[in-house]
Order: C-alpha cells, then sequence, then structure tokens
C-alpha cells in the first residue's frame, strides 16, 4: 500500500514538474507584463508615454475592429511578395554559383560586400529610380532577402556531402540528375536559414518603408501616424502587432522546416 | 581478336592486351599521381570473373585509391583498366561506401534508395517492383523498407546499401571498408550475408578491408599490397570451400593462411 501511495505522489510529482515545466516560457511574459503595468502603475515614466499594458491591449482590439487589420494584411502582402520575388530569384542562382566553385569565387566578394551593406542605404536610389510607389518598398525588401538567400543556398550546396555525390554518380547520375536528385536536397537545410533571414529581413525593411516612403497604409504607415498624432497607445498597439507578426513568421518556418528536412541533425 | 581468343594467345611479352582465362578486369600501367606523391607508377593487376578479391595492405598505400580508380570515381594519370575489353563507361557496377549515412539518401525512404539506380537505369514501376521484391526476398531480413534511413540500424542502413549496389545486378561489385563502422557481432553477420549473396550471384567482386581476417575470410584472392609507389606484394589464393563458417576462423588452413598474409603485411610495412 505504502508503495503504491508513494508512486503516485511521485507521478504527482512529475506530473506538476511536467506542468510547470511547460508553462515556464510564459513566465517570462507575465513578469514582462506585470513589470510594465507596475513600472506604469508607479508613474515611473511619464504614463503619456508609457500607457499601461492594459490601454494598448485595448488600442490593439480597437484598432483590429477598425482598420488596424487592413494595415497589418497589406505589411503582410507586401512582405510575403518580396519574399517569393527574392526565393524564386536567390534559389536558383545560388544553385548555380554554388555548383562552381570558380563562378562563386568570383562573385564572392560582390555578394558579401552588398549582403553587409544595409538595405535602407538604397532607398534614396531605389526612389530616384522606380518612384515612390510600392515597386520600390517592394524591391528593396528583394534587394536585401535576396541576397541572404543566396548566400545561404551557394553556401549549402559548396557544403554537399561528397560521398553522396559520388554514390549518384556510380549509380548513373547524370549532372543535372545529380543536381536535382541530391545537391538540392542536401543544401536544403541550410536554404532554410536563407529563407528564415530573409523574410525577416523582408519585414524589417517593408516596415521601413511604410514608415519613410510616401506610404498611405501598412503597420509602419501606422506606427508613424499614431505617432506624429501622440496615440500613445495604438503606437504601442502597432509595434506588439509588428513584433507579433515577425516571431510568427519565424515560428511557420520553423515548423515547415522540422516537417520538410525531416532527417536534419540525423 | 575475340576476347576469349586474347584470352588463350600468351602474345609477346609486354603485350598489353595480354590477360589470363577467367580474367574480368584488366589494369595495365596504371599511373596516379596525388599533388605530394605517386601512388600508382605502372600498375598491372588482373581481376578474376565471379571470385572475391580483398585488398590489403599498409596505411596509406592507397587501397580505397584502388578501386576508387578502377570503379571510375576517381580520375587516373594514365593507364588502362578495361572490364571484359570494355570501358567503365560500358561497364554496370555497385558501389557500396564505408560510411553508409554519408552515402544513402535521408531524404528517401530505404525502398526508394534501393530503386534509385533503377530508375537511373531508365527502368518502369513495374519492373522496379519486381527486382526490388525478387532481392528483398533473396536477402530475407527483418528490415521494414518504408522506414527512412536513419530510422534503421547501421548494420541495417548498410544491408540497405549493399542492396542498392546488388539491384541492379551489377557485373562488378565494389565494397570499401563496408564493416568498418560495424561492430564486431553485426560485422560477423554482414560477412555471411555477403557470402551468401555472392555464392547465389557470382558476381565479380572486389573488397577493400582493414581487417586481415575479414579480407581472408571472404576472399578467395587475397591482394597484398606495399608501401608506396605501391605494387603487388602478393597475390594470395585461399583455397578454403564455401560456405565458410565461424568455425572456419579456426580451421588449421585458414590460420595458416592468414598468418602468411600477416607476415607478407608486416615485411610490407617495415620497409621503409
Amino acid at each position: 500500500m505504502k508503495a503504491t501511495h508513494t508512486s503516485k505522489g511521485e507521478q504527482f510529482g512529475t506530473r506538476l514538474k511536467d506542468f510547470a515545466r511547460r508553462l515556464t516560457p510564459l513566465a517570462g511574459v507575465l513578469i514582462f507584463l506585470v513589470a510594465w503595468h507596475l513600472a506604469w502603475a508607479a508613474a515611473i515614466v511619464d504614463p503619456v508615454l508609457l500607457p499601461s499594458p492594459i490601454a494598448m491591449f485595448e488600442a490593439m482590439l480597437t484598432g483590429l475592429q477598425g482598420d488596424l487589420g487592413y494595415h497589418f494584411l497589406r505589411t503582410v502582402e507586401r512582405t510575403v511578395i518580396s519574399f517569393l520575388i527574392a526565393a524564386a530569384i536567390a534559389m536558383p542562382l545560388g544553385l548555380l554559383l554554388g555548383s562552381s566553385v570558380q563562378l562563386y569565387r568570383g562573385c564572392e566578394f560582390i555578394i558579401d560586400f552588398f549582403r553587409s551593406t544595409p538595405a535602407s542605404a538604397v532607398f534614396p536610389l531605389f526612389l530616384v529610380l522606380f518612384g515612390v510607389g510600392d515597386e520600390t518598398k517592394i524591391l528593396v525588401a528583394v534587394f536585401g532577402a535576396s541576397l541572404v538567400i543566396l548566400f545561404n543556398v551557394a553556401y549549402g550546396v559548396m557544403n554537399v556531402r561528397q560521398t553522396r555525390l559520388l554514390a549518384a554518380k556510380v549509380m548513373g547520375a547524370n549532372r543535372f540528375q545529380v543536381l536535382r536528385d541530391v545537391v538540392v536536397w542536401e543544401s536544403l537545410p541550410q536554404s532554410f536559414i536563407g529563407l528564415r533571414n530573409g523574410v525577416s529581413l523582408a519585414l524589417i525593411i517593408i516596415i521601413v518603408a511604410e514608415m519613410f516612403i510616401g506610404s498611405s497604409d501598412g503597420l509602419g504607415y501606422r506606427l508613424i501616424e499614431a505617432q506624429m498624432l501622440f496615440r500613445m497607445p495604438e503606437m504601442y498597439a502597432a509595434i506588439f502587432l509588428a513584433g507579433g507578426l515577425g516571431y510568427g513568421l519565424n515560428v511557420i518556418f520553423l515548423l515547415l522546416e522540422k516537417r520538410v528536412i525531416h532527417w536534419g541533425g540525423r | 581478336m575475340s576476347s576469349a581468343a586474347r584470352a588463350l594467345d600468351p602474345g609477346p611479352a609486354g603485350d598489353l592486351r595480354w590477360f589470363a582465362p577467367g580474367t574480368h578486369i584488366t589494369v595495365r600501367g596504371l599511373v596516379k599521381r596525388f599533388a605530394e606523391a605517386t601512388v600508382y607508377d605502372g600498375f598491372d593487376l588482373d581481376i578474376p570473373r565471379g571470385r572475391i578479391v580483398s585488398v590489403f595492405g599498409p596505411n596509406g598505400c592507397g587501397k580505397s585509391t584502388l578501386i576508387n580508380i578502377i570503379s571510375g570515381l576517381l580520375p587516373h594519370d594514365s593507364g588502362s583498366i578495361l572490364f571484359d575489353g570494355k570501358t567503365i563507361a560500358e561497364t554496370r557496377i555497385g558501389y557500396v561506401f564505408q560510411n553508409y549515412r554519408e552515402a544513402l539518401f535521408p531524404w528517401s525512404r530505404a525502398i526508394e534508395n534501393i530503386a534509385y539506380p533503377l530508375r537511373r537505369m531508365g527502368l518502369g514501376r513495374t519492373e522496379r517492383k519486381r527486382r526490388i521484391e525478387a532481392l528483398i526476398a533473396r536477402f530475407d531480413v527483418p528490415i521494414d523498407f518504408n522506414r527512412y534511413p536513419y530510422e534503421l540500424s547501421g548494420g541495417q542502413q548498410q544491408t540497405v546499401s549493399i542492396m542498392r549496389a546488388l539491384v541492379v545486378e551489377p557485373e562488378v561489385l565494389f565494397l570499401d571498408e563496408p564493416f568498418s563502422a560495424l561492430d564486431y557481432e553485426m560485422t560477423l553477420l554482414m560477412r555471411d550475408q555477403l557470402q551468401k549473396v555472392f555464392m547465389d550471384t557470382r558476381t565479380t567482386t572486389v573488397l577493400v578491408s582493414h581487417d586481415l581476417e575479414e579480407a581472408v575470410w571472404l576472399a578467395d584472392k587475397v591482394l597484398l599490397l606495399t608501401r608506396q609507389p605501391t605494387r603487388i606484394a602478393e597475390f594470395v589464393d585461399i583455397d578454403i570451400a564455401r560456405p565458410r563458417h565461424d568455425r572456419t576462423l579456426t580451421d588449421p588452413n585458414f590460420i595458416a593462411l592468414r598468418s602468411h598474409c600477416l607476415e607478407v603485411f608486416r615485411r610490407e610495412a617495415r620497409a621503409a
């Protein structure tokens, strides 16, 4: 009897630990919100500059019932379009560059240089070239994201395991078949890192573009508008919505990665 | 001249076309240089048909280099390598790598891995299915072929590799230290398996081994190599009936042959 009792107690203990472990990530969020609320209640910062988290959530909800959802979707749309164009350009190009070490060495400096150039630095140039329309915002985001994707795909291709290439070759695969059946798959884990970073970068560029390049919609526009009208709860709401978008995109890519690259790390 | 007539005609000394009857692969005047060393400099070798040849020698003598050149994975500087008078491009071969983890395709199921070379041969779905089913029936191993390679044990993965090499019914099977990543128990099992398949098919087999016991146990002939520049130290006939068993390992004849090979190996390893 006693043994059973103990084991039941132990079981309960492990369950409790399990539950606690699952809640741990939420604890940080909770502490953050409580600290924020206390800081507001104690008026450590001017309450006008730092509204309470409750006021922020209220502003977010009202906003979403109004047109904030539309602005949110406009940002999503621009980010996704830029990302898709960037991926469509950079993935085949990365495969090509990575397949030839000589070709890559030839382009390495150019790629590294422009990859290190802050994409925001090309805004003025792109404005002159393409005007103030949506195209410019999307093109700058494509510029930034495609270089990140290109670099990672090419890197993945160059680090393909030689044994696997030889195995395909010895089984009668020609150059194209080796590329399609081995190289593309082998480079996929590294390519996914590029895609994930690429979409994050596209979002950053799109938000900045919406703030400063003659926009009439998008989260960036709403941010700058709220700031100019000094509607602080709305501004915080837009910030957290942008954060949620970035986080959500990252999570989608991580889940996709786990599904597609089921062999990763094994 | 037909290859049979050529084989019977001893020809003038130094005639590269001459080879002994029963020969499958002829290597003549092979030269292979790496940046820092000449590994093979005018190397000749006859590999018999329907036999297992083990390649054994001191570290860095170029055992793997030799089978990689013969199997066409590695280019050579000069010399000719013919399979029954045919080039490697005209010959169907199977190759089993030492590192099965890096040789199998982890994104494909085991069965798709085995089907891959059949696809490259351009066979249709039904013919692929028929061949794979026949092969699985012959192997008779408890493997779930619908699993991915990383879900299988090391021995199962290497079995899948061997099946992938055999499914095309190759004229020659090459194995580069195929069991060196497996534990001893699994190695014994895999040796048995390989011998069984060999006795079924009588495929000409060239095997690199770093384990002398394994090299002798599996082989009809053990090719002992010298240090670089590599020559043949001795090409030892292993005249022991098949099937060989675990108790073959304690057979006096086996022990004598292994001791002889070890002696030659020691001599060559010492030679500076």
